[in-house]
């Protein structure tokens, strides 16, 4: 029989005993909304992570640290490899080599200082890090009010929004509703703050700071003095940049523009130990963040720096974690969630049985006006799954729904506990797809025996039964 | 066809060739010997009765021929077919092309209506929806039921049921139409419809008729020869004149 005819005689024969497929249906829709709904959460969960991350700005990015920091951040490299004292120091000629391997976009040291802001002649304490030129396209500054800077030198700064709170004295009680960060930028762009730090200055003849790296190269930066200055910024932008999720240079709440902060020459606590080592008057950083052209690229880049004797990190070895978890996450869910779904089958196979039963004689008029063993299996096969595609359909909606509800429900939860809501729960449609056809071979595979069996029927028997 | 078919067997080749045929069940402790050694030969085009009280073996004979069970011996060839030989696919194949059946309980499908139940074996055969319209609708013509063809089977009558059997029986224009007691449902003057029907296809359309009846009057009404069974076994194999054929016959053979 040709497909469509097989389509039509099944769906009439599921009508004919209207309930009792219904019921089996029915069945296979539950099983479908456990496993929709199991996975969906799974899902969720992993989307949710996943925007933290991507949040964190670090998608296309490498953090190279020297080995001799010995708060490195990859374990092993800490058993493997020269040992920390021996290995390369991370100064401007290495920075310049990282620069200059294949599919890097950049690479530029890693500013960062605690130091006092003063705004309305109020002190501030807080963490100060440089941007590059490049991280206006970083997504972590979508949705920042105000402008990026105006120069890579510009005497400007920009906020994180909890920092522009705190300025403004602001700082919301927890679960209660985020202010809007456009509510926050309106009276804060524009404004003056004046940052406080301390400068490390030669000690050879140099009034201006600018001019003290060439100054120096008699001592072989051996020596220097530290001299408190400030500095007047421009608050230009305030970014929704989340603070908890950060690693890296982002971690930090006002951000200066990359060469204005390279000027000031801020005592970083981290010169305190190279100073011992340094042996040119080079600049030596404490951690530099190498941009790629690509993020699919940023493996081999990974790779790249390593081999030249470096701790490298990137969001790929803090994902890499994460996936793992999430695969297990994947497996557990779906086999509870499959599991209404073999009770389903089940249901299938008894309703298939009791039609045989029920249908013996008609199988036999078939087979007497000349339908094959073929054509009966195929037609039982049919039944079979119809039932699973329309309980797959059933069932997906069903679990979107029961999704819905949960998510609402656990929002509800979330906010008597004072915590923001979440959105945890996706039911993308590759899942709608492979639920639906997953039920559809899981029917098929349940019609197995019954078509197997009604095939099988000797259709003089069976036209005797009445 | 303005000639009818000759009253002997001799003329055409053999439609149906049975040798030896058994069939035995075995039920319990015992063996049923539901066909025991029959051998027959029926003529194309012939109108072949066969007849016997219940339980003599004469519907096993017509399941045997229909190909719907198999031989525990013997042989069944029908239309130079050695159905012991067919696999159950060329049986099913063998049933949908060359046989057509009516049986005594109609044996409609409840759930459809009678056009889809005319229909059926043209599903099986793949044919397309518009020309298993059209077969359809032609066959039910025939039988006079065109206008019922969107009922139900539950809402015809017993005749009314039997024809539409009877136009399933048509659809794939089989030489050998197997009727098993087609009016043994049916009051007589609704089975003498029905009868007429059947010589109608026997004689315009040269279908072979084999009849099973236990009614020797039907038989010696409408069939032009009479096989007798008892107890699995052929007693007695004998011509007959159809009772609205005498002047023609005389007429033919004159």
């Amino acid at each position: 029989m040709k497909i469509p005819d097989l389509t039509e005689l099944a769906l009439r024969n599921l009508r004919e005993s209207l309930l009792r497929n219904s019921l089996t249906t029915v069945g296979i829709s539950v099983g479908v909304a456990s496993l929709v709904a199991m996975l969906s959460l799974g899902i969720g969960l992993q989307q949710m992570a996943s925007r933290r991350l991507v949040k964190s700005g670090l998608f296309d990015t490498i953090v190279v640290t020297s080995r001799r920091e010995l708060r490195g951040m990859g374990r092993e490299e800490e058993r493997t490899g020269p040992a920390p004292g021996e290995s390369r120091m991370l100064d401007e000629p290495a920075r310049a080599e990282i620069e200059h391997l294949p599919n890097v976009a950049e690479a530029y040291p890693d500013i960062r200082f605690a130091t006092e802001l003063r705004f309305e002649d109020k002190p501030h304490l807080t963490m100060v890090s440089a941007l590059p030129e490049s991280a206006k396209g970083n997504d972590a500054f979508e949705g920042m009010q105000g402008s990026f800077f105006s120069s890579s030198t510009a005497p400007e700064a920009i906020l994180q929004k909890s920092f522009a709170e705190e300025l403004l004295g602001k700082t919301p009680a927890l679960g209660a509703a985020e202010p809007n960060v456009a509510e926050l930028a309106k009276p804060l762009l524009g404004k003056e703050l004046i940052m406080r730090y301390p400068q490390r200055a030669s000690t050879a003849p140099g009034p201006s700071a600018s001019e003290a790296n060439s100054a120096a190269d008699d001592f072989a930066g051996a020596a220097y003095s530290v001299v408190s200055r400030e500095q007047k910024l421009k608050i230009v932008g305030v970014a929704d940049l989340d603070p908890e999720s950060m690693r890296g240079p982002t971690r930090a709440k006002v951000f200066l523009p990359l060469q204005l902060a390279e000027s000031l020459h801020v005592m970083l606590p981290t010169d305190l130990r190279e100073i011992a080592r340094a042996d040119s008057d080079q600049p030596v950083y404490s951690s530099i963040s190498v941009r790629v052209k690509n993020p699919a690229q940023i493996q081999g880049v990974e790779d790249a720096i390593k081999k030249m004797g470096f701790s490298a990190f990137s969001i790929l070895d803090a994902s890499r974690g994460l996936r793992q978890f999430f695969a297990v996450l994947y497996a557990f869910l779906g086999i509870f969630g499959s599991l209404a779904l073999m009770v389903a089958s089940i249901g299938i196979v008894n309703t298939l049985v009791m039609a045989i039963l029920e249908r013996r004689r008609e199988i036999g008029i078939m087979k007497a006006i000349g339908a094959s063993d073929g054509d009966v299996k195929k037609l039982f096969f049919a039944e079979a799954g119809a039932m699973g595609v329309l309980g797959g359909m059933v069932g997906v909606l069903l679990g979107w729904a029961i999704g819905q509800v949960i998510n609402a429900g656990t929002n509800v939860y979330l906010k008597r506990q004072s915590l923001p809501p979440e959105h945890f729960w996706a039911v993308p449609w590759w899942l709608v797809g492979s639920a639906i056809l997953f039920a559809f071979v899981v029917s098929l595979i349940s019609g197995l025996y019954p078509a197997g069996r009604a095939a099988r029927l000797d259709p003089v028997q069976a036209l005797r039964y009445e | 066809m303005t000639t009818l078919p000759a009253i002997s067997a001799e003329r055409g080749t053999a439609a149906i060739r049975s040798e030896n045929l058994c069939r035995y069940y075995r039920m319990g402790e015992s063996l049923i010997r539901a066909v025991d050694g029959v051998s027959l030969e029926v003529g194309r085009g012939e109108f072949v009765a066969l007849l016997g009280s219940s339980g003599s073996g004469k519907s096993s004979v017509l399941n045997l021929i229909a190909g719907l069970d198999r031989p525990t011996s013997g042989s069944v060839i029908v239309q130079d077919r050695d159905l012991a030989k067919l696999s159950r696919e060329d049986l099913a194949k063998y049933r949908l092309r060359v046989v057509g059946m009516v049986f005594q309980s109609f044996n409609l499908i409840a759930s459809m209506t009678v056009a889809e139940n005319v229909e059926l074996p043209l599903r099986f055969a793949e044919v397309d929806r518009n020309q298993r319209q059209k077969l359809a609708s032609e066959a039910l013509e025939r039988v006079g039921l065109r206008a019922r063809m969107n009922h139900r089977p539950s809402e015809l009558s017993g005749g009314e049921q039997q024809r539409a059997a009877l136009a399933r029986a048509l659809i794939n224009r089989p030489q050998l139409l197997l009727a098993d007691e087609p009016t043994g449902n049916l009051d007589s003057h609704t089975g003498t419809e029905i009868m007429d029907m059947v010589r109608g296809f026997n004689r315009e359309l040269g279908m072979t008729v084999l009849m099973v009846t236990h009614e020797r009057a039907l038989a010696e009404r409408y069939a032009r020869r009479m096989i007798f069974l008892a107890d699995g076994k052929l007693v007695d194999d004998r011509p007959n004149l159809p009772a609205d054929l005498p002047s023609t016959a005389q007429r033919g053979q004159s």
